[in-house]
């Protein structure tokens, strides 16, 4: 990488400033550790331990421990702290939607993601050139955490996590009516719904209460912790309680949300009769809900669908656009197609949350 | 059509019989007619209309998407139906809606004022014009609704189809009706417009539908099954009167709702519920008189009804029923000229080539065929061995005794004089052992040659009527003992519904000689046969001694010394190029667990390549 700004401190590996006009490679650029901003020395959800972090949001393959200070939202740094401890990093800072700061050479600003609670976009701005690290994000309506905010920007980084025409989502609401129609056919048996237990379990909540339901959902012991914390944050999300303990008949026509890794396993024992469903937006596609053993998709996602990134990445007026994660070769294509820039940018270890998320032993049997 | 492909696309992901029954039953309430006629219709097979072919789906997407993109998306999903149901461009767009209230800003890269920029400018962008272009098909906008001016909120949002003046989503009946009478040119435009009107799983239904690849994993009987519910009659009532009956079924629907009389069958050649036998136990014999008993062989093939009627004109109908009640007519049509007498025969279906009855795995060969070749009908002729007679002209028999039965079978047999039906022998015994004798040595006993296809003995009370279904003490089988190995346990995988939490799917292994020394080798897969408890047990094993994981499966610790050794029931041997082993077995199931033996005293392939052998010889006597 050439060039930087004159002020750049020693501490960053200072080069003298020949070249006036920076280049979006210049200010983010793809390393090992993650995307590594180097006027501004930092990264920006970084897979290894590094001196400065700057994480979009509180899922476990983009909020790793060990870092040396880390600036993210207040809800961002509370998951962190809920899920690896008081020490999770040397210091952090909390920063708010909007709220603007200057590191380095560059000011960062963060924007609502839509994707989780406390899930940002970061704008990282230097001289005249605004790229946005969008993280996750989806564009789609979601009771339990700031709306998506478009952020006009020229290099747009996206996620391609469902980047295949194929995946569009629909309305998440329909597929919470599908679940209600089942339980209401089938009231001897327990329906128990594989959800990732940050966001997407209390999204699933959320839209069961906005449905009318108001019989008490019970929750596996894995994701107990992270929906009381969701409550604290002022989502209203009804009755809840721990399945833990409760007799197999008692369960019978009640919902219960569990992480996916739960649904296939001995634990699911204590249900009657129990119909699988899975809130994700893989169960677009059959042949991976059958893959899974589920009985019910139901396509709810925390990520953009199809529609929602093209749109996205249209909105902001970006000439340059990033791909990371997922189908990047579709979404690649699109933008080219469209005449705007675009490249994979080949980031390893980020993967979908619900594929990854492991649900440990002594939780499991505690569950 | 919606309603339909929800129901549909439930069926495909529910495993237990009951539920699906429930669910079917649910929408043939709920739906009204003559959807729900139609649906049963769908659901039966008894549909009739000329298929759509593959290439007409891929060349309606091609004009619509961009071709990179469909092949992406193709390769995703490996279903050529799904992708399209998918990736379809919707047509309702809301081109003035902006995004989430921002105005699309100019593409630009040299823009100076970061993210702070906000201007106001409600007129449209390249963007936006791009995706009010997608009613005129271009590779470029394919991909869906590209512009993607929809939804945002979904508390807000409404289904663009309500506003947007469009027409509604069509109901199963015009889908159905309409195509019966479609002609061929007009097919691609009519499934376009069909496809811009219904939502991902109508499209999907759709396709399934109008391609003939509907395949649910129900059975005509299950849906027959859900349609008696509605009226708490018996399934065997509505088999009776099916074949009478046409889409979409308001006769029936009437009846089974009360409001009209019980639909007569005018079939000809109607199905008869069958009868069939209880596995009888060793503790069984001590309350029964051989005297009180026919046996007669049982045969390994397909058990059917061969019907001949006459219709009002006075022509021979012929039509050949599973033991199911589904016809399966089409599929043997070199049988069907020997049933040249009005009468109703309960047989077996077998395979004979030079007088002598082929094993089981020949007669695979004839089964569930669309197409029926000359070859096939060559070198596969079928016979059918008969055992009973249930109607013989305008006469019922059924409520006669079976002895006398028997009688009026024989005479029937001899009027019909084809070679290709006859008359299965009975056994002749005076005492159990007599008839232990018989079975445990079928050549001797006069089966002869045929006595690798017989399967058991059949015991019928001499004066039990033909009742439907498996009426207690009437008819008895007594199968002949199964092959039994001991197999190692190599690998396990999770079972699905209620046994998902279980790794009730067993691969199981014999030795032979690998290149360092002896290894096993797969033989076989079995997922029943043991006992609640048994199955616990197992899963137990399964959890504590994986060695390896690959996605569903486990890999099962299967050392000379360490492992579970599996006692495998079976009831014959093929020969397969499929198997690394060489063999198939039939039938498999788990007879035993053998914790008292350790894996390296488990059975050789050695032993099974001699079982083979003996299966496809002769049988040494006559």
């Amino acid at each position: 990488m050439h060039g930087s700004s004159p002020r750049m401190t020693a501490k960053n590996g200072a080069k003298p400033a020949y070249i006036f006009r920076m280049r979006p490679q210049d200010i983010l650029l793809p390393v090992a550790a993650g995307l590594c901003c180097k006027p501004g020395g930092f990264h920006i959800d970084p897979v290894r331990p590094v001196e400065r972090a700057v994480i979009t949001h509180g899922h476990s393959d983009h909020a790793r421990a060990g870092h040396g200070a880390v600036l993210a939202t207040q809800e961002t740094l509370d998951m962190m702290r809920l899920r690896y401890g008081d020490g999770f990093a040397g210091s952090t800072q909390a920063i708010r939607y909007g709220e603007e700061i200057r590191l380095g050479d560059v000011t960062v600003k963060f924007h609502p993601a839509g994707h989780v609670l406390g899930s940002a976009q970061i704008a990282v701005s230097c001289q005249d050139l605004c790229i946005v690290a969008s993280g996750d994000y989806k564009d789609a309506g979601d009771p339990t955490c700031a709306p998506f905010e478009l952020v006009p920007c020229d290099v747009f980084i996206t996620e391609a996590t469902f980047g295949l025409p194929v995946f569009r989502h629909g309305n998440a609401a329909d597929e919470v009516k599908k679940l209600l129609a089942s339980v209401a056919l089938f009231p001897e048996r327990a329906h128990l719904v594989g959800a990732y237990s940050l966001g997407k379990a209390q999204r699933v909540i959320a839209l069961l209460r906005e449905a009318g339901y108001d019989a008490p959902i019970y929750l596996h012991g894995a994701m107990e912790k992270i929906t009381r914390y969701y409550e604290s944050r002022g989502s209203a999300l009804g009755d809840l309680r721990a399945v833990r303990g409760m007799k197999k008949a008692e369960l019978a026509g009640t919902i219960t949300l569990a992480p996916p890794t739960a649904t296939s396993d001995i634990w699911t024992r204590r249900f009657p009769d129990p119909v699988t469903a899975f809130a994700s937006g893989w169960m677009r596609v059959r042949a991976r809900a059958r893959q899974r053993g589920v009985e019910l998709p139901l396509v709810i996602s925390d990520h953009a669908d199809w529609d929602g990134l093209t749109a996205t990445i249209g909105a902001t007026g970006a000439g340059e656009v990033w791909v990371t994660h997922g189908q990047e070769d579709a979404l690649v294509h699109w933008c080219r197609s469209r005449g705007l820039a675009a490249r994979p940018l080949d980031l390893v270890g980020y993967g979908d949350e619900e594929e990854t998320e492991v649900v440990i032993e002594g939780e499991e049997s505690g569950a | 059509m919606n309603r339909f492909a929800e129901l549909l696309d439930r069926l495909a992901y529910e495993p237990g019989r009951n539920n699906k029954l429930k669910l079917l039953t649910a929408y043939l309430r709920d739906t009204e007619d003559p959807d729900r006629g139609y649906a049963l219709a769908a659901l039966t097979g008894a549909l009739s209309f000329k298929h759509a072919k593959p290439g007409l789906i891929r060349d309606l997407i091609m004009e619509r998407t961009d071709p990179v993109l469909f092949g992406l998306s193709y390769d995703y999903v490996g279903d050529l139906s799904e992708t399209v149901a998918l990736m379809w461009p919707k047509h309702s767009v809301n081109h003035d809606e902006s995004f989430r209230g921002y105005p699309p800003p100019q593409p630009s890269p040299t823009r100076g004022e970061g993210a702070q920029r906000n201007s106001a400018q409600p007129s449209r962008t390249n963007h936006a014009a791009a995706a009010s272009a997608l009613s005129a098909p271009s590779p470029l906008v394919g991909e869906g609704q590209g512009g993607g001016y929809r939804r945002l909120n979904s508390q807000h949002e409404s289904r663009p189809r309500n506003l947007h003046n469009n027409p509604p989503p069509p109901t199963l009946t015009e889908v159905v009706t309409r195509l019966r009478t479609l002609g061929k040119t007009e097919l691609p435009a009519q499934l376009a417009r069909w496809l811009d009107e219904l939502d991902e799983t109508g499209r999907w239904a759709l396709l399934k539908l109008v391609t003939g690849a509907m395949r649910i994993g129900i059975s005509a009987r299950l849906a027959k099954t859900a349609a008696a519910a509605l009226g708490d009659k018996d399934p065997h009532e509505i088999e009776l009167m099916w074949p009478g009956l046409a889409p979409p079924y308001l006769d029936l629907f009437g009846w089974l709702e009360g409001r009209a009389e019980k639909p007569i069958n005018r079939e000809p050649a109607p199905f008869r519920p069958v009868m069939l036998a209880h596995a009888i136990e060793d503790a069984d014999f001590a309350g029964l008189d051989p005297a009180d008993f026919i046996a007669e062989w049982k045969w390994d093939g397909i058990r059917v009804q061969a019907v001949s009627g006459r219709d009002e004109r006075g022509n021979l109908q012929v039509r050949l029923y599973s033991r199911s009640g589904e016809d399966i007519t089409k599929s043997f049509p070199d049988l069907l000229p020997s049933l040249h007498l009005p009468g109703a025969i309960d047989g077996e279906l077998l395979v004979l080539r030079d007088g002598r009855v082929q094993t089981f795995n020949v007669l695979q060969q004839r089964l569930n065929r669309k197409v029926v070749s000359p070859k096939l009908l060559k070198d596969y002729p079928i016979h059918l061995r008969a055992y009973d007679l249930l109607g013989d002209d305008e006469n019922d028999l059924r409520e006669l005794p079976f002895e006398e039965r028997r009688a009026h079978l024989e005479s029937f047999i001899k009027k019909l004089a084809d070679p290709r039906i006859d008359l299965s022998p009975t056994v002749p015994f005076t005492n159990w052992a007599a008839l232990t004798a018989a079975r445990a040595d079928p050549a001797g006993a006069g089966a002869g040659w045929d006595a690798e296809a017989v399967e058991g003995v059949m015991l019928k009370r001499r004066d039990a009527p033909y009742l439907p279904g498996r009426p207690k003490g009437q008819w008895w089988k007594w199968k002949r003992d199964p092959h039994i190995i001991d197999a190692v346990l190599m690998y396990a995988q999770r079972g699905h519904g209620k046994r998902s939490s279980y790794y009730s799917d067993y691969t199981f292994g014999v030795w032979t000689n690998g290149d360092d020394g002896d290894e096993l080798v797969p033989v076989g897969k079995a997922y029943f046969g043991f006992t609640d408890e048994e199955l616990l047990q197992i899963d137990r094993f399964v959890r504590r001694n994986t060695t390896e994981k690959f996605g569903p499966v486990r890999h099962v610790v299967h050392e000379p010394d360490q492992g579970l050794v599996l006692e495998v029931a079976f009831e014959g041997l093929a020969r397969s190029t499929r198997h690394k082993s060489g063999v198939a077995m039939r039938f498999p199931r788990i007879n035993r667990l053998r914790w008292d033996k350790p894996p390296r005293e488990a059975d050789r392939l050695e032993t099974l390549a001699r079982m083979l052998k003996a299966e496809t010889q002769v049988p040494s006597r006559v």
